[in-house]
């Protein structure tokens, strides 16, 4: 049985800017995750439907078009409304710090800001799906 | 003291290669250049710049990407900078404009005027460029997929201005193969795109002719995580697909190739940016000369716009971009740029406020003013070091454009993710770099500050939408729907035949048709493109 911990790396809205989702994709799968990067302009109804069906302990969301304010809540609204409260959702992307506090307040368990490295997003990602398995 | 020592010494490792993987050499002398040719700038093949004289006889053009909310603020924002000094102005759209959405789409909800400004119709248009003549200033606008329709939009305003077409002047960025590659902006599948560029092309060459079509961009394949090589080789074959398709519609070469103008950006690496635009000159004037037998000595040149690495600005301690962005942007003028947009400090977090975009104009009005730097075409020139690396960069892109030519072209390489999955490498070894600490970012992997104070930011907030929306409805209850049916019901039939779109586009956008309905027209007709990712 695989043991490797699942991540879906999503890009909503219509930023096209995939440059980061893709390296930490890459980053997380050398670290010996197994990554579903869903491509481009997903809708939250694609991401969680995608989140279910690839069975993912972690949704990790990158925006960095100022439009986090109307799409994680969405995101995070669909998550409860299918019992998909344990996964472990992060964002990454141009987040403002009142924007990170208001995100974490409704359940994203991390927010990286540029220039975030890749060991603490790992780490962070090891330690947080290890606990709640 | 331990830390100082080993960050010394590491930073004496890190330099013994460009940003491109070119190896730097302890010194460099008469060796390393010789049987080198060197003609003087303004002969051919331009490696010292397109002019004789370069700066003495004109500065470059200040222009400032520019665009944020509304078409009404954005307009207050061009007369200040018009005001200030800036020589051109420079249009940044919105994400749902620059996807061909208007503002009452779904998927622009949460997106209005945050990366630029919000235009659905000619009405916004018109707003825009309120008391701007566009017979006398000239206009850059960044759009791609959509790029017909704006221009449209903004030849019809010219129209209302009673500008002579002959006479107006800009720069349309319409370089679509950039977006499959890099940016993702884009609509419809390769093919039906590239007829709409070419359209432009076409239709500028003969009703607009000052205008420039296209602007080849490798600005945004280096912003996804290209090497300095990759940006100079990717953005000249794509140049070398634009002209295959000209041709291909029996444009003869020297009628269109003097108005292909081209944007690369202006990167940290100093003396490989620099190697960059001397390199890029001399390709496309031997591509130009050689591969396509132009003979009008303006097709040869390389006329370009340049902007600093929006990429290598850093969230912690910002007051360092405006550092960073001086050096970049003495790179591009030690280059040899027709034109330079500077970033403003605050990019790392959101579309700069008035009072950092003022620094960053105020960064090239230092370096055209008080420096000297202008009074000599390529001081560089004849630099062993940088003769060197230009020599080096243009050997590198060639090896690159052969094994593009060899795959059949531009379009085959994408579709087979070539370029992507160059770039896609090549970003994640930097990220690498920076995660051993090999490259150097000061702020966020050296010098690291606790507690630092946050900057005050330009804020946009949802009333943008709610104007865009109320615009869109009271439009949309004012024009002849009739006539905007018929427009675009006669827009996709040329859609479906062989005939230049331009004429039907500019009659759909007098009528009021709104961008989002004339993008719908060519979805029915073209199709929607969705890619096959790359990690």
């Amino acid at each position: 049985m695989d043991h490797r911990i699942r991540v879906l790396v999503a890009k909503p809205g219509l930023d096209g800017h995939d440059r980061g989702a893709k390296v930490i994709a890459r980053a997380l799968r050398d670290a010996g995750m197994e990554v579903i990067y869903t491509g481009l302009r997903q809708t939250p109804e694609m991401i969680v439907n995608a989140a279910l069906q690839e069975d993912v302990q972690v949704i990790g969301l990158s925006i960095l078009s100022g439009a986090h304010n109307a799409i994680v809540p969405r995101v995070m609204e669909l998550l409860h409304e299918k019992g998909m409260d344990d996964v472990l959702v992060t964002v990454g992307g141009i987040i403002p710090d009142e924007d990170a506090a208001q995100l974490k307040k409704l359940g994203v368990a991390a927010v990286y800001q540029p220039g975030a490295s890749l060991e603490e997003i790992i780490d962070f990602i090891r330690s947080s799906v290890k606990q709640t398995a | 003291m331990e830390l100082m020592a080993k960050l010394s010494s590491e930073v004496t490792t890190a330099g013994r290669k460009t940003l491109s993987g070119i190896p730097v050499e302890p010194v460099y002398t008469p060796d390393q250049v010789r049987g080198l040719e060197l003609p003087q700038p303004g002969e051919f093949p331009y490696t010292r710049g397109i002019h004789r004289d370069m700066y003495r006889g004109k500065l470059w053009t200040m222009r400032q990407f520019s665009g944020f909310a509304t078409p009404e603020e954005t307009n207050r924002r061009y007369r200040y900078l018009l005001s200030q000094g800036q020589t051109g102005l420079s249009v940044a759209f919105d994400l749902p404009t620059l996807m061909g959405y208007d503002a009452d789409h779904p998927t622009s909800e949460g997106e209005v005027g945050k990366c630029g400004v919000s235009i659905c119709s000619l009405e916004d248009m018109e707003i825009l460029f309120r008391d701007i003549p566009l017979g006398d200033v000239t206009v850059s606008m960044t759009i791609n997929s959509p790029a017909p329709v704006i221009w449209a939009m903004y030849l019809a305003v010219g129209e209302l201005q009673g500008a002579d077409w002959s006479r107006m002047s800009g720069t349309l960025q319409n370089d679509i193969l950039k977006e499959y590659i890099a940016q993702k902006e884009y609509i419809f599948p390769p093919r039906p795109s590239m007829r709409l560029v070419t359209d432009v092309i076409e239709y500028s060459t003969q009703r607009v002719p000052r205008f420039n079509p296209i602007s080849i961009s490798g600005y945004h394949i280096r912003e996804a995580g290209s090497t300095a090589v990759q940006e100079l080789a990717f953005t000249l074959r794509d140049g070398i697909e634009y002209v295959d398709w000209a041709l291909e519609r029996g444009l003869p070469v020297d009628s269109f190739a003097p108005r292909l103008s081209f944007f690369f950006n202006a990167h940290n690496d100093f003396f490989e940016e620099i190697a960059k635009y001397r390199a890029a000159r001399k390709i496309w004037a031997e591509v130009m000369r050689d591969r396509y037998s132009a003979k009008d000595e303006k097709s040869w040149k390389l006329r370009t716009h340049a902007q600093t690495a929006g990429c290598s600005l850093t969230w912690q301690q910002p007051y360092n971009n405006i550092v960073r962005t001086a050096v970049q942007a003495l790179a591009a003028v030690l280059g040899g740029t027709q034109s330079l947009h500077t970033n403003s400090l605050d990019e790392a977090y959101a579309l700069p406020s008035e009072h950092a975009v003022t620094i960053a104009l105020r960064t090239q009005q230092v370096l055209a003013y008080e420096t000297g730097i202008p009074s000599t075409p390529d001081p560089l020139g004849g630099s062993y070091f940088v003769e060197s690396l230009t020599a080096e960069m243009e050997k590198r892109a060639n090896e690159y454009i052969r094994r593009i030519d060899e795959m059949g072209g531009m379009i085959p390489a994408i579709e087979r993710g070539y370029p992507q999955t160059e770039i896609a490498n090549a970003s994640y070894e930097y990220q690498h770099t920076i995660e051993t600490g090999e490259q150097k970012i000061v702020g966020v992997n050296a010098f690291v500050e606790e507690n630092e104070k946050p900057i005050e930011l330009l804020q946009i907030d949802e009333s943008a939408h709610e104007h865009q929306l109320e615009k869109i409805k009271n439009l949309k209850s004012r024009r002849s729907n009739e006539k905007v049916t018929a427009s675009l019901d006669a827009l996709k039939r040329a859609a479906e035949g062989r005939e230049n779109t331009m004429p039907f586009i500019l009659d759909a956008v007098r009528s009021y048709a709104t961008l989002g309905e004339i993008c719908d027209a060519f979805r029915t007709v073209f199709g929607s493109y969705t890619e096959t990712s790359v990690l």
